[in-house]
């Protein structure tokens, strides 16, 4: 352990560079598999497209989660309701309306997809409120259940029958109920770069890569949209740090250490609990709609918990209570633990294309038992490595709760104050010149 | 300057340099402790049952201003029940608690801190995973910060930074009053018993009270730490801050408490001065035991 943390102090920037370095790791690692399974160009620009994707949702999610979590200490593991109703309501808003005779069976109010995006956002802060009135009162277990249950009450809302369609300002609306809704608006990035009219010189710098490949708009648009999204993990970044690193910050600190402590120095904690849930909520909103809003459709039974739990185990490999170590818990579930598997089994596949695993269970264990032939086990579990992704996190989580139960950057050290608090800082502090007071 | 208005109000202190007490006491962003009403802390009538035990039975009393006043008791007598109920942590059954001449029977515990009565726990209770520094800047009220929007948004910040500094120097003057300025950037949950309660004591004092209630400051403090923690009480108290202390050691109190109130299976006993509570038959029947 102390190596690691030897080899972490010896990158240059700290953290940041730290990220930068693992990031770096993780990208040549996937190029490298993609030479290995013989990619062309636009095979490997995928790859990147969809591992930028994922990453950045995931550190988005831990990044929000540690708010509630690492800051605060609010045990919320109904992360995918807040992300459901924030896909709803941008697509209740967004939609464009409805026309008998088209695609989709409902329609939306035809409002830009910025106005939907900020629709979903607050939805779901207002459902953070809804839920933390009562809830946060009580004690943290508890605040548990009632967030699981919502997220469940959520997605079986959105797939009951009543809520398929209804009307909304005399225009047929609705969730799509479990058939799902199509997301039939403009694809975001033209919106966004129409917006700024930058649309025409888009589609140009589009066909400049034509040579290289047949219709290479998917692939570009994938490129772009990730980058869009790990400029949203820099925004969100920059937004936790700033309220981590501030007196509101300090309070939420010591309501996760404390709570009684922080409300017998006159803090009153549960207006505190309650601007924290709610914000943290918004971003789990929004990255819900970041995740879904290019993915043409959403069902309601794509937001099972698992999403939660897997936010979960992304913010414990980064370290709850490290900004920094949410996005590199966030990037390092997404690389290894998410898409990690699939890649392994595409690259050995490649590697062994007729190895010829056994079908079953029992042709693998057989010959494990009868004449101790580990060949056929060790094939079917290759065969099989996608099933075991779970297996690999719990093994993975109870790894780190053995060895490093505080994740890789958990050490908790980022300052609750709007200044840096030092022994040296405090003491120049103390020396600048203050209207000319002489204190004792 | 009235204290009393100034705490009532959520709105920041300006907090100066330049506002220092001319008495010497520290700087804590006010003028000092306040100078109100003569017994700042009323109990009247105080009552609390948990189930069929009865903790605090009709208990009434009164904390002078600028007094060390003792609250003892055998084990069980109801003295950390009847903080509780002082500071709002639990609500009372029947019973009034009047400071500064207003009624705060009920209030919320924040709502009570903030009016300048302020409690220590009886097992210190720091903030494990955060620095001594970062326990100390929690405590001072008015803080413009702790508005999430002011924190965050672009603009507000410059004014918020420029307390932190501001209360930087109070805390920093507050941590070498206790002598505890050498572990500042130690996480809280690195020291020694004795220095979390300094800590504890000297965090209670940056939110600038007019009362402080200390539940057991001495458990577990060594001699010698214990005496450099009633030298710093009996300095504040000197300065004019108001002291109710729960406390086993009898010697201790009857040393340096200039009026004791004895309380015995939930009710007051008697309370008075120190040499007649050690004259009073019935304290030495109920708790001494008979043999002093």
């Amino acid at each position: 352990m102390s190596v690691r943390d030897d080899v972490a102090a010896r990158i240059p920037g700290g953290d940041a560079g730290l990220i930068v370095a693992i990031l770096l790791g993780i990208y040549a690692a996937y190029v490298l598999a993609g030479v290995g399974l013989g990619f062309s160009l636009r095979g490997q620009l995928n790859t990147i497209a969809t591992l930028t994707f994922f990453i950045a949702v995931f550190a988005l999610l831990s990044l929000a989660l540690n708010l509630h979590w690492g800051y605060t200490g609010l045990f919320n593991i109904g992360i995918v309701g807040f992300m459901a109703v924030g896909i709803y309501v941008m697509a209740l808003v967004s939609k464009p309306l409805y026309e008998a005779g088209g695609a989709a069976q409902v329609g939306g109010l035809g409002l830009p997809i910025v106005v939907g995006m900020i629709a979903g956002t607050v939805a779901a802060a207002l459902l953070g409120l809804v839920i933390a009135l009562p809830a946060l009162r009580l004690r943290a277990d508890y605040l548990a259940i009632v967030t699981i249950a919502m997220s469940e009450i959520v997605r079986f809302s959105f797939l009951s029958g009543d809520l398929q369609q209804f009307q909304v300002f005399g225009e047929r609306v609705g969730f799509g109920g479990g058939s799902g809704l199509i997301l039939d608006y403009t694809d975001p990035i033209e919106g966004f770069l129409s917006l700024f009219g930058a649309w025409d010189a888009y589609l140009g710098v589009v066909s400049a890569f034509e040579p290289l490949f047949g219709n290479p708009k998917p692939v570009v648009d994938g490129l772009v949209y990730g980058v869009v999204l790990l400029g949203f993990v820099v925004a969100y970044y920059w937004l936790l740090k700033r309220t981590g690193e501030s007196p509101f910050g300090r309070v939420l600190k010591a309501i996760r250490e404390d709570e009684d402590v922080a409300n017998s120095l006159g803090k009153n904690t549960n207006r505190f609990k309650i601007k924290a849930f709610m914000l943290g909520c918004a971003l789990m909103g929004l990255a819900g709609i970041l995740w879904y809003m290019r993915s043409g459709a959403v069902t309601p039974n794509s937001f099972r918990p698992r999403i939660t739990f897997f936010v979960w185990i992304a913010l414990i490999i980064g370290g709850a209570g490290s900004n920094t170590g949410s996005v590199l818990g966030g990037a390092v579930f997404a690389a290894l633990l998410y898409q990690g598997p699939r890649t392994l089994k595409n690259l050995i596949d490649a590697v062994l294309p007729n190895a010829g695993a056994p079908s079953g269970f029992g042709p693998a264990v057989a010959p494990l038992i009868s004449n101790v032939d580990p060949v056929p086990f060790l094939l079917y579990t290759l065969d099989s490595i996608r099933q075991l992704q779970l297996v690999f996190m719990g093994v993975v989580l109870v790894w780190l709760m053995h060895n490093r139960p505080e994740g890789l950057l958990g050490h908790r050290k980022e300052t609750a104050a709007g200044i840096p608090l030092t022994t040296q800082q405090a003491g120049q502090s103390r020396a600048a010149p203050d209207g000319g007071s002489e204190d004792e | 300057m009235s204290d009393a208005a100034e705490t009532g109000t959520d709105s920041a202190d300006e907090p100066s340099g330049a506002d220092a007490d001319p008495t010497g006491g520290l700087n804590l962003g006010s003028t000092g402790p306040g100078i109100g009403e003569a017994y700042p802390l009323q109990v009247e009538g105080l009552r609390k049952s948990f189930g069929g035990i009865t903790a605090v039975d009709d208990a009434s009393f009164e904390v002078e201003r600028g007094s060390l006043t003792g609250l003892i008791g055998p084990n069980g007598a109801g003295k950390s029940t009847t903080f509780n109920l002082i500071t709002g942590m639990i609500e009372p059954d029947a019973g009034t608690v009047t400071f500064d001449g207003e009624d705060i029977t009920g209030m919320e515990p924040h709502a009570i801190a903030n009016r300048g009565l302020v409690r220590t726990f009886q097992i210190a209770r720091e903030l494990q995973e955060m620095t001594v520094l970062e326990n100390m800047m929690l405590a001072p009220k008015g803080q413009r910060g702790e508005s999430l929007w002011r924190s965050v948004a672009p603009g507000f910040r410059g004014d918020v930074v420029e307390q932190e500094h501001d209360l930087l120097d109070r805390v920093w003057e507050v941590l070498e009053f206790f002598d505890i300025d050498h572990i500042a950037e130690e996480y809280a949950g690195n020291l020694s018993g004795g220095q979390r309660k300094l800590l504890e004591l000297a965090r209670a004092l940056l939110t600038d009270p007019d009362v402080l209630l200390l539940d057991e400051p001495f458990a577990g403090v060594n001699p010698s730490l214990e005496k450099r923690l009633l030298e710093h009480i009996h300095e504040l108290r000197e300065q004019g801050y108001t002291f109710l202390l729960v406390e086993h050691d009898m010697d201790l109190i009857m040393e340096n408490c200039e009026r004791v109130i004895v309380l015995h299976q939930g009710r007051i006993l008697t309370d008075g001065t120190p040499a007649e509570i050690q004259a009073n038959e019935e304290v030495i029947e109920a708790y001494l035991g008979g043999n002093v």
